[in-house]
């Protein structure tokens, strides 16, 4: 049995029929096509798929799509506006914050969450914000060179 | 206009795509009609497949069909690019079918696939189908598998050997181990790692019968060399009858240079039903039936002299190949690993002997560094031991040892690298920059006071040389000298000048994450003198690109960005006649130099390439017998690999009681030749370093006693986080390659060969107070706790 839900997403909402069991990064892919969120693992681990849910970052692969119902959800497709990058997007390009780009997407919403929660994060505190995010590329280095970049940026 | 572009740290031109969502990976593409295939896997290591019941499954809505190893059986079982003995072994033997018929050899190859019309179905589909298994018995061991009593995996390898290689001299080295002062044996174990790209493998098939055409999508490093194995080795059409493209791939590391079952599938199906097909693996699947890297077992025997002096080292290794036999699997332990022994140093004798062992596990081949980090390994540790045995400092050991500056080039003894030579390199200088840089003597001291503090501190240090730029084809390739790849390994570039004087380059490398995009663009900007935004670098579709061997083994500079600079030459050539026409002067008076093409002598009497690109697009007016249009290709085939080098130290605290390891500080010298953009160099560095590091002190594959993977999750395989590392502190040197124009040496793996030595040896250097003199890795809390309690009592 299908159920309704109502999500809006980057500013849109969107009413579809879903099945109860489908994932939220499901829903944001495939019945929206919104690829920019990513699926990097089956067990909640890497947060490739992280996206904001109400303001506050969630792996949406743990996430039911019947549970975001009535939710405001940001994607990596909503983040600039204007055509002008987010800040925390422009400090990852500035820095060299990414390499393959596949964990990029998670890794910057759960930047822009953390910065929301703490504007001026030390390393220490960067590195643990970054614990949920999976990069195999970067060693993280230049992930917390361009959150530090990013927290000088953006409007405390 | 600055025409000084190789050198700068340029923000990449790829990532605005990558940041904002826009890019297309594979799982981004979606076809109309497409159907969604999704594989049943073996749960048993080793058993024979008694019946596969499939009705129920076909029955489930949204099901299209499902399909078993039999209706693949006209497809044959998949190359092996590296023929043990050229010719002894056939491509196809002990390799993986589309889908198994009779038999498994490891936990999680396919035995049935399901195709619906959407994932959840077919993924649901997967739990109806009934297979009867009768289990056989299974060794995971790559040294077990060889022992008397062993079960027995393919009847054409007895004690599931597969191929028992040497390189060196046996005699010579033992007669020079026999006269040491000392000699040191010791045995080690190079762990299983699972690589983890973060997109997992997929493909994507479509077939049109009017055309009787396939076009595949595919995370592949080197869809060339894709094309051609599906054409010619699975499927038997012409080449030109399949278009393989690559999208933006997010990350490979090895994994995605081979041709695995899933990708024949796919493709097969696509055909079999008429509509496209998609297949996506998930992390499970991933760790299950992605190739595996590493897992050697060894034992190495050491000479010295008193004064530290290396005398010879003989090495025998267990290199645990899989089940089955991937596209170069065997490759990777035979010339990439014992061909390197020497390391840095000037060893007199040296022999290896390697056999390659089936066991009941995944298949083993390229993971990032590829025989080179097993090596490294094994010198580094070497070197570390005679220290320890001869009570001297790890740094005068190697010091004593080097390669010296003016010894190159220089072939390793007994003809250990047949017949290719090390290029250039300066070890000691890069060792002693390293030094200076974590202040090593003053940490020793520091570590002595650390001590009666009952604090345990360690340095390790790793000097490492590789080798990168592979490759001369007719060394690699199959010839009487040859090493039995089976392969050539040059690269393509083909550069045009469009009418603006806006310039399209296509290459045969294939980047995952490298930034090829960027520094091939500088290559070509700084050669015909333009901004680097007028260069567009096309990559990752066999329909619009030329033939390439793809991007692994940190070759694509070396060899791809040589074939980039010698087109630009004959751009420029080019460019020089049809100027030299426009103004009425002599072709050779002419010079190319900051974007333009003038006349020696005169510098304000000349044509820009924008104005050259212009007359030879429109070609009014040509020289006669000039072709029309600035567009011109390189087949570069180099003629030596090339040999990064450095030094890198780890310094790390050993907490007594919990056998934590933290990592204090992560020093990094390195010299890979010239650096095209140093950003982007650092950036691969930091990776490489952090994927090593975590060999040493977390990651390793563990399969258990019924050969089932444990570590199958990312919850259960300990990929690194942000909080494991501290800063790494990067120095270099630059010793240009004297092999290509462009004195690149290559810059993907040496983190990744470099650092896991270094921080093993950091680890038993803090324990040595304990009396301990090896652990093998990962060196993990629990391990580190039991050795310094058996040590304390």
């Amino acid at each position: 049995m299908k159920h309704k839900v109502s999500i809006t997403v980057n500013g849109t909402t969107h009413t579809r029929e879903v099945e109860p069991r489908q994932l939220l990064v499901h829903f944001l892919r495939d019945e929206l096509g919104l690829t920019g969120t990513n699926i990097g693992c089956d067990t909640s681990q890497c947060g490739a798929c992280t996206v904001l849910m109400d303001g506050v970052a969630v792996k949406s692969c743990t996430v039911l799509a019947v549970q975001a119902d009535g939710s405001s959800v940001t994607t990596i497709e909503g983040l600039a506006s204007d055509s002008k990058l987010h800040p925390v997007q422009n400090a990852f390009w500035e820095k060299h914050g990414l390499q393959c780009g596949f964990c990029t997407p998670g890794m910057i919403i759960t930047v822009v969450d953390l910065l929301n929660r703490n504007p001026h994060p030390t390393e220490e505190e960067i590195r643990h914000g970054l614990e949920g995010n999976i990069c195999r590329c970067t060693g993280y280095q230049n992930i917390v060179e361009a959150v530090k970049h990013a927290a000088e940026a953006m409007p405390a | 206009m600055a025409t000084q572009v190789i050198g700068a740290a340029l923000k990449r031109k790829e990532d605005p795509r990558l940041i904002t969502g826009e890019a297309k990976y594979l799982d981004d593409i979606r076809l109309p009609g497409m159907l969604f295939a999704a594989i049943l896997r073996s749960p048993y290591a080793h058993a024979k497949i008694k019946s596969i019941r499939t009705d129920k499954a076909a029955k489930l809505p949204g099901v299209v069909a499902v399909f078993t190893g039999e209706d693949f059986k006209d497809l044959p079982p998949l190359p092996c690019a590296w023929q043990a003995d050229a010719g002894r072994i056939q491509n196809n033997i002990n390799t993986p079918r589309v889908l198994e018929i009779d038999r498994v050899t490891h936990a999680g190859m396919g035995v049935a696939v399901v195709v619906a019309e959407d994932r959840y179905t077919a993924e649901d589909a997967l739990n109806l189908i009934e297979v009867e298994y009768e289990p056989l018995p299974v060794v995971v061991d790559a040294e077990k598998a060889t022992q008397p009593g062993a079960p027995q995996i393919h009847a054409n390898a007895p004690n599931n050997i597969c191929f028992d290689w040497s390189c060196g001299n046996k005699e010579a080295t033992e007669k020079a181990l026999s006269e040491s002062d000392v000699v040191v044996k010791q045995k080690l174990i190079n762990q299983r790692l699972i690589p983890t790209a973060m997109e997992p493998r997929g493909c994507i098939a479509q077939y049109l019968p009017a055309s009787d055409e396939y076009t595949v999508w595919m995370t592949s490093q080197a869809p060339h060399i894709m094309r051609l194995l599906l054409t010619a080795f699975i499927f038997g059409i012409p080449e030109t009858k399949m278009r393989v493209i690559a999208p933006q791939i997010g990350g490979g590391f090895g994994t995605k240079i081979f041709l695995y079952p899933e990708y024949c599938l796919t493709v097969a199906l696509a055909k079999k039903l008429g509509r496209p097909v998609k297949w996506m693996e998930t992390r499970r699947e991933n760790y299950l039936a992605t190739i595996h890297g590493r897992d050697h077992v060894t034992y190495l025997e050491v000479g010295a002299k008193r004064d530290g002096t290396i005398t010879a080292l003989k090495v025998k290794t267990y290199a645990n190949l899989g089940g089955i036999l991937s596209t170069i699997g065997p490759g990777i332990p035979t010339t990439l690993y014992g061909r390197m022994l020497s390391g840095a140093y000037k060893i007199p004798h040296i022999y290896c002997n390697v056999l390659g062992t089936y066991t009941n596990t995944a298949m083993v081949d390229a993971y990032r560094g590829a025989g080179r980090p097993e090596a490294t390994y094994v010198v580094e540790r070497a070197v570390d031991l005679v220290a320890r045995e001869l009570n001297m400092d790890p740094a005068e050991v190697r010091r004593k040892n080097f390669i010296q500056p003016g010894d190159f080039p220089y072939a390793p003894a007994d003809n250990l690298l047949a017949g290719l030579k090390y290029d250039s390199g300066d070890y000691e200088k890069a060792l002693n920059k390293a030094l200076e840089m974590v202040g090593y003597s003053s940490f020793r001291k520091e570590q002595e006071e650390a001590r009666k503090q009952g604090r345990y501190l360690g340095i390790g240090l790793s000097s490492y040389v590789e080798i990168c730029g592979a490759a001369p084809s007719a060394w690699i390739g199959v010839s009487a000298t040859g090493q039995g790849w089976g392969a050539a390994m040059w690269e393509s570039a083909n550069l045009r000048v469009h009418l603006t004087g806006k310039v399209v380059l296509t290459v045969g490398t294939q980047p995952q994450g490298q930034g090829h995009e960027t520094t091939m663009a500088q290559i070509v900007a700084e050669q015909l003198g333009i901004p680097v935004e007028d260069v567009i670098v096309q990559v990752g579709d066999t329909l619009g690109t030329p033939f390439g061997y793809g991007t692994y083994a940190s070759r694509s500079a070396a060899v791809g960005g040589t074939a980039v600079y010698h087109s630009a030459q004959k751009i420029k050539e080019k460019a020089k006649r049809i100027a030299a026409h426009l103004l009425e002067a002599a072709p050779e008076d002419m010079v190319f130099e900051g974007g333009r093409a003038y006349v020696k002598g005169s510098p304000d009497k000349g044509k820009t390439i924008q104005e050259i690109a212009a007359a030879a697009a429109l070609g009014y007016s040509l020289p006669p017998g000039l072709e029309p249009y600035l567009d011109d290709i390189t087949y570069y085939d180099p003629p030596e690999c090339t040999y990064p080098f450095g030094t890198h130290i780890c310094v790390v605290e050993v907490d007594k009681d919990t056998g934590e390891v933290k990592v204090l500080r992560y020093v990094a010298v390195d010299d890979v030749g010239k650096r095209i953009n140093p950003m982007i160099v650092e950036g691969q560095i930091h990776g490489g370093i952090a994927q090593g590091v975590a060999q040493a002190l977390w990651e390793g594959a563990v399969y258990n006693e019924n050969a089932q993977l444990i570590t199958g999750s990312l919850m259960d395989y300990a990929v690194p986080k942000a909080t494991f590392f501290p800063k790494f502190e990067l120095g270099s040197t630059e010793t240009p390659s004297p092999t290509n124009p462009l004195g690149v040496k290559g810059v993907g793996e040496t983190g990744t060969i470099a650092s896991t030595a270094a921080a093993a040896n950091a680890v038993i250097d803090a324990l040595s107070p304990f009396g301990i003199r090896h652990l093998d890795m990962p060196l993990t809390p629990e391990k580190i706790w039991r050795a310094m309690q058996s040590a304390a009592k």
